[in-house]
């Protein structure tokens, strides 16, 4: 049995059945990560004790011969913009550098209540801002299927992990497409819910109406579980929706014959590379072949999405940004004599470029005069593209689009031009616009062996119909 | 809309960075090429569009109900025996830069 590729269900059965204990498997996955993580990079820290002590409870409960929770004795890990009691949490940033929470994250919390064993804290762009995991204030993520290029980002380091069955199943976040675009370049699955549907608290915020935790998996059953157990209203999370949480899992082999399919025309256009339009083709015509109606869709403001999003993401960001003072917590410049300077050399010396780029951004946006023509404008073209996907829903049940242009690209292409690397987000963005839920699910390889992505995004609160879209590509595929 | 350097430096001080000089280059820069990309948002007629502030603004909530009445979901009840237990003290001042055992110490704030 290979230990570290166990998939959830698999994991918690050996457990139960006393075919492996929770603790040999927590450290099995402790090895793999030692001797294959150095030339990835995908962990910032690990937390062997707090894995180990909740290992051993789980083995306890087994011993007793008592039922395992949902995730019992699954190892798992987390992207570091999520706060861990007691274990340091950087969000990639040095400003954070040496920040010990004294609170845990509301999703961590419901996941290691499950029974699930925190591996360590993963890797990202810092503050979650970046599509490649090249603005870790620490190291760049790499790609576990090819190591000369990037994982994606921001949450490169749950993608690279799970690909690399460095963890069981990983939590990310998502604002611009950080959970989706990182799983579709590492061959993984990666579920972003719906705006609400997961709670924040405790997610080091970037842009508060667009943030969303989700998870990373190896496939999609192991999302419908995890999504379940991190799912619900959270007192402590004032835009956290109070909707019932169905058993995602139990619902996915419902047949998906009859489910009307969109694909919308501006996701296929100029920029779209040619290897990733034919893999994404193909599984539109795996999903037709097994009872679907394929229908065309419009998406009129698509080419508005990159846009708006850059100036209400950043304008979010600068105000959330503002805490890091030098004063409760994290870095504080030396030698700084006024509290001014605190603040300034502070922020300047703790914050990497992009950071500092879209904060400056941001605070324009928003300032006295350009309010109304970025931010206001902008808050008004993200309901012309919400819109737009509440007319498409009239129509069809979910859209099928590629996840990204392109696959995976090498390590420092994008560096030097800060648009094209925002563009390279064009088919992620809308939905964090929007609100709605996306999951991207692997669906082909390059000519190189590169992993391709098809995105099934859906209504507002409807995740089981995309995850059982694809799930029954996901079997097809198989 | 073109960005000024007069423009990058009154921004830097509302933002509370400290740019360097080379950072300052780099900033206009990048500043105008994507605000430069951002212009493209006037080509769309707006003036009957409402702002979205909120995802929430458009799910089933009550559209009837205004202000903040809409937002009634996001509020409890008094909890009347009073303040709920906050975090204590040394974990609250556990990760200060600089502190004593009750307060985050700062330079002198105010100017004599």
């Amino acid at each position: 049995m290979d230990l570290t590729a166990l998939t959830i269900d698999a994991a918690r059965t050996a457990i139960q059945e006393r075919k492996i204990s929770a603790t040999v498997l927590a450290e099995s996955f402790y090895a793999k990560i030692e001797h294959d993580d150095p030339p990835i990079g995908a962990y910032l820290s690990l937390s062997k004790e707090r894995a180990l002590r909740q290992a051993e409870r789980m083995d306890a409960r087994v011993t007793r011969g008592e039922m395992l929770p949902p995730l019992g004795g699954v190892p798992i890990a987390i992207k570091d913009v999520m706060v861990t009691r007691g274990l340091r949490t950087t969000a990639g940033s040095k400003i954070l550098e040496n920040y010990t929470p004294p609170y845990d994250c509301t999703a961590v919390a419901r996941l290691e209540a499950a029974g699930a064993v925190v591996l360590g804290k993963l890797n990202c762009d810092e503050f979650a801002m970046g599509s490649s995991n090249e603005n870790s204030a620490f190291r760049p993520v790499r790609n576990p299927r090819d190591i000369s290029r990037v994982p994606g980002g921001s949450s490169g380091g749950s993608a690279a992990a799970v690909a690399a069955d460095m963890a069981v199943a990983a939590l990310g976040s998502d604002t611009g497409g950080s959970i989706r675009q990182p799983a579709s370049f590492c061959g993984v699955v990666g579920l972003m819910p719906t705006y609400g549907r997961v709670s924040r608290y405790g997610l080091i915020a970037f842009a508060s109406s667009l943030d969303h935790i989700g998870p990373l998996t190896k496939t999609v059953k192991d999302a419908a579980i995890v999504l379940r157990t991190i799912a619900g209203r959270d007192p402590m999370d004032s835009t956290s929706a109070d909707v019932p949480v169905p058993d995602y899992a139990a619902e996915l082999d419902n047949p998906v014959r009859g489910m009307k399919l969109g694909v919308a025309r501006q996701y296929f256009g100029e920029g779209l590379d040619s290897e990733v339009r034919k893999a994404v083709e193909d599984a539109i015509q795996r999903l037709a072949r097994l009872g679907c109606e394929i229908v065309d869709v419009s998406l009129p403001h698509t080419e508005y999405a990159i846009p708006t999003y850059y100036i209400v993401a950043t304008a979010e960001a600068s105000a959330n940004l503002a805490r890091y003072d030098g004063i409760r917590y994290g870095y504080r410049a030396p030698d700084a004599r006024s509290l001014s300077d605190i603040y300034r050399r502070t922020r300047d010396g703790g914050f990497g470029a992009e950071v500092k780029r879209r904060i400056m951004l941001g605070t324009y946006a928003l300032s006295a005069g350009y309010y109304d023509a970025y931010y206001l404008k902008a808050q008004k073209v993200r309901t012309l593209l919400t819109r737009d996907f509440e007319d498409a829903f009239q129509k069809v049940d979910a859209i099928l689009t590629p996840t990204s242009p392109t696959a995976a690209f090498k390590l420092g292409e994008k560096m030097d031009d800060p648009l094209a690397m925002y563009l390279a987000d064009i088919y992620t963005v809308t939905a964090d616009l929007a609100g709605i839920p996306g999951i991207s699910v692997p669906c082909g390889e390059t000519q190189a062996g590169l992993p391709i992505g098809l995105q099934i995004l859906g209504r507002h609160f409807d995740e089981s119909t995309i995850l059982r879209a694809a799930h029954a590509l996901e079997q097809a595929t198989s | 809309m073109k960005v000024t350097e007069k423009d990058v430096a009154y921004v830097a001080d509302l933002a509370n960075l400290e740019l360097t000089a080379d950072e300052r280059v780099r900033m206009l820069r990048d500043l105008n090429s994507i605000l430069d990309y951002v212009d493209r948002l006037n080509h769309l007629d707006t003036a009957n569009v409402g702002p979205m502030t909120q995802v929430s603004d458009r799910f089933d909530e009550d559209q009837s109900r205004q202000g903040s009445d809409r937002f009634a979901y996001a509020a409890r009840d008094d909890i009347h025996e009073g303040l709920r237990k906050s975090l204590p003290h040394e974990e609250a001042l556990a990760n200060a830069p600089d502190a004593d055992e009750d307060f985050f110490r700062v330079p002198k704030v105010i100017e004599r």
